[in-house]
């Protein structure tokens, strides 16, 4: 009896073996971001997008090495940077060598940290960090490594373009800086200043402050300290509600110029703006919808939008982050040695389902692309954002932004 | 000088609104003695309901219709819920509350989502109503300072000229009593925990357009309502009045002005290290009055727990 319950075992085991060496065959992709919490909205809608990517971009057309398809595995990681490496442990655990990750740069700081030093130790199980969001510069320059690829412009080369636009208006004499009290927010801040200081310097700042993030109910003290300012234009790297609350009470309580920021669109954000906001906000990204590249791009957000009607094709980048990488997977000939996909990724030239093109840059892995100064608005929308009639519209562009712009990366190759 | 009396506006209508929140978590609280962590969720409530019915009705109805329904949801919860629980004494109360309030924020997730819903104000109150030098003050919030000044002038009226008031005020001091007189307490305690609720539904409904509407609003509110009836004194509407009005104001101005600790702290005599940031004191340096404006209110709740336990005008002990 014991004998048949121990072959039995053993082939369930075995049986067991097989099927996850069966599985094995697809190239999986862990997605590591908030599934629950007060930004899963934000988190499920980029798994949707991934999902969605990998399926029409790369199964659909036959996979990447012949036949090997891309599966995305989310793992919830409550946007809270302890968590993340516990999912990611669970992940290499799991056979996993391609993870994603965007919202936050707290998260990415330690999921780079992290996936490096397990790189060093762990030679034959090294994953590769594809960040499609997190956009503190630091991740770049001094804490960049070998391992991390950036698909997003980084803070410092959306504030370029977005000081490019302001440069070259000249009703902008004063502007006001205002934003959360985190790392990101200062960051926007200190490149802002720089920025305008070095472009425009008969700008004057009339205002650089701070605000505790997701804490202030009521922004009308600082909308009416805006509009004493006299600034006629304000800058901030809110999102999320603190970006929503900032943005109305600034309109509701008078301020009549453009408000240039980083995330004021989509996550029911654009819904909720509606007509207040139209003429006043500005936004600064990459991946236009309105215009629409091409009739491939106006297809595949069509059938995004079949399939998840609440959803959004709001970072356009993840089509990036997929084609690359199953370019790259093809180039090396493997997916499983991921230092030889890791370098076909670097200095990838790529034709961008949202036209232009992006260069990942070998220097610090930042990818090089066009970024867009869009209009919040409901004229000349073909796409809207949360159904609502409203989206952005490009208004002005930058032909592959800061190129050039120095990085202090010194990369350890392997 | 201009800009004082347009921030005095700004806190007057943060002060109301907080007023309209605390006015009923303080009647519910000296009545039953039950703290009602779950008053912020109503609010939410009501802010929600009345975004549902505007996209049917309009906003309007939205007003109208909202905050009874909120009271009817309230009254059940007291009737269905805490007064069964009572018997076995506050902690199960306070925790049944406590439960109460996460499962309305997970209800609200389930229904309308994670993201922030598109309640608007409605067209009539769009724009200025008028401006004091280049400060527009927006229609809406004229409309709010009158609604709750309305609200408070009722509240007033009834609970100190109506039967109804008589008994509620009776049952404040002396409950056991009024019930030794043989009027319903239990159906008081519904009826106050009924209108409790609803009150913070129309200041959810009024609210909820200005200050957006997403299921983070009740986390937000939820404890500085307790702060308000702490200072004000438990059960006490006028107190519960100047507390929502001092707060409104503290933080407005706090915010509004620049005060740097820095110059507090040269004009008392203290030398400013240089350079500051290798200072051990450099947080406190560097501190500006609006990065503190939000804890400000929880600074006085504890001076006057210190020296003023019962409240500016309450009676009996916290």
């Amino acid at each position: 009896m014991r004998t048949i319950v121990k072959r039995g075992a053993v082939a369930a085991l075995s049986l067991a073996v097989m099927a996850s060496a069966a599985f094995a065959e697809n190239v999986k992709i862990a997605f590591i971001d908030p599934l629950s919490g007060p930004f899963a909205s934000t988190g499920t809608n980029g798994l949707h997008q991934y999902e969605f990517a990998a399926e029409t971009l790369v199964n659909a057309n036959g996979g990447v090495l012949g036949g090997q398809k891309f599966e995305i595995v989310g793992f919830d990681n409550k946007i809270s940077p302890k968590e993340s490496l516990i999912q990611l442990q669970v992940a290499i655990d799991q056979g996993i060598r391609y993870v994603v990750q965007g919202n936050s740069s707290g998260v990415a700081n330690a999921l780079t940290e992290a996936i490096d030093k397990h790189n060093r130790r762990n030679p034959d199980s090294r994953v590769l960090f594809l960040n499609y969001s997190a956009v503190d510069p630091a991740l770049t320059n001094e804490k960049c490594n070998f391992w991390h690829f950036r698909f997003d412009a980084n803070a410092d080369i959306k504030m370029d373009a977005l000081t490019d636009v302001m440069a070259a208006d000249d009703s902008i004499k004063k502007v006001y800086i205002i934003g959360q009290d985190y790392s990101f927010g200062k960051a926007v801040a200190a490149a802002a200043v720089s920025f305008l200081g070095a472009k425009r310097p008969d700008i004057e700042i009339v205002g650089n402050e701070l605000h505790p993030i997701g804490k202030v109910k009521d922004f009308t003290p600082y909308a009416r300290k805006i509009v004493a300012s006299g600034a006629d234009a304000v800058i901030t790297g809110n999102w999320g509600s603190d970006m929503l609350n900032l943005g109305k009470s600034v309109i509701e309580n008078g301020f009549k110029g453009p408000i240039y920021t980083y995330y004021a669109a989509a996550d029911g954000i654009t819904a909720a703006f509606g007509e207040t906001g139209k003429g006043s906000l500005r936004l600064v990204s990459e991946g236009p919808l309105n215009p629409i590249a091409s009739d491939r791009a106006a297809d595949y957000v069509k059938a995004f939008k079949a399939k998840y009607p609440d959803g959004n094709v709001s970072q356009a980048r993840i089509t990036n982050v997929i084609e690359m990488l199953a370019r790259a997977i093809n180039d090396a000939g493997s997916a499983t040695d991921v230092v030889a996909v890791g370098k076909a990724l670097e200095g990838m030239e790529h034709d961008s389902l949202w036209g232009g093109k992006i260069m990942m840059r070998p220097q610090d892995h930042q990818a090089i692309q066009d970024v867009h100064i869009f209009a919040h608005t409901d004229e000349g929308v073909q796409f809207d954002y949360d159904n609502s009639g409203y989206g952005m519209v490009v208004e002005s562009s930058v032909t592959m932004a800061s190129a050039d712009a120095p990085t202090t990366c010194k990369m350890k190759r392997p | 000088m201009d800009l004082i009396l347009v921030n005095l506006i700004d806190g007057l209508v943060t002060g109301l609104l907080l007023f309209m929140l605390s006015a009923g978590l303080t009647l519910i609280f000296s009545m039953m003695g039950v703290l009602n962590f779950a008053h912020a969720s109503f609010y939410m409530l009501g802010a929600y309901f009345a975004y549902q019915i505007s996209t049917y009705l309009g906003f309007w109805m939205g007003l109208l219709i909202a905050p009874p329904l909120v009271g009817i949801v309230g009254a059940a919860v007291e009737r269905y819920g805490l007064r069964r629980v009572h018997q076995y004494g506050h902690v199960p109360e306070l925790i049944f509350t406590f439960g109460l309030a996460l499962l309305i924020e997970e209800l609200v997730k389930f229904i309308w989502g994670n993201d922030q819903i598109p309640y608007q104000i409605p067209e009539i109150l769009e724009g200025a109503a008028f401006s004091i030098s280049s400060y527009d003050i927006p229609a809406y919030k004229v409309f709010m300072i009158f609604l709750s000044l309305g609200i408070f002038a009722g509240l007033l009226f009834v609970m100190t000229r109506t039967r109804v008031g008589m008994i509620i005020q009776a049952a404040l001091s002396y409950p056991r009593t009024v019930e030794a007189l043989g009027h319903n307490v239990p159906l008081v305690f519904m009826g106050v925990f009924g209108v409790g609720t609803a009150l913070a539904g129309v200041a959810g409904v009024i609210a909820g357009p200005v200050l957006s509407t997403f299921p983070g609003m009740a986390f937000v509110l939820g404890s500085i309502v307790f702060v308000t009836i702490v200072i004000g004194g438990l059960g006490s509407l006028g107190g519960a009045l100047v507390a929502a009005l001092i707060i409104g104001w503290l933080t407005t101005f706090a915010k509004a002005y620049n005060i740097r600790m820095e110059d507090i702290l040269t004009s008392l005599g203290f030398t400013k290290p240089e350079p500051v940031w290798d200072s051990a004191w450099a947080d406190l340096w560097t501190l500006t009055s609006p990065q503190i404006a939000d804890i400000l209110p929880y600074l006085l709740m504890i001076l006057i727990l210190v020296f003023r336990p019962y409240g500016l005008f309450g009676k009996r002990d916290v």
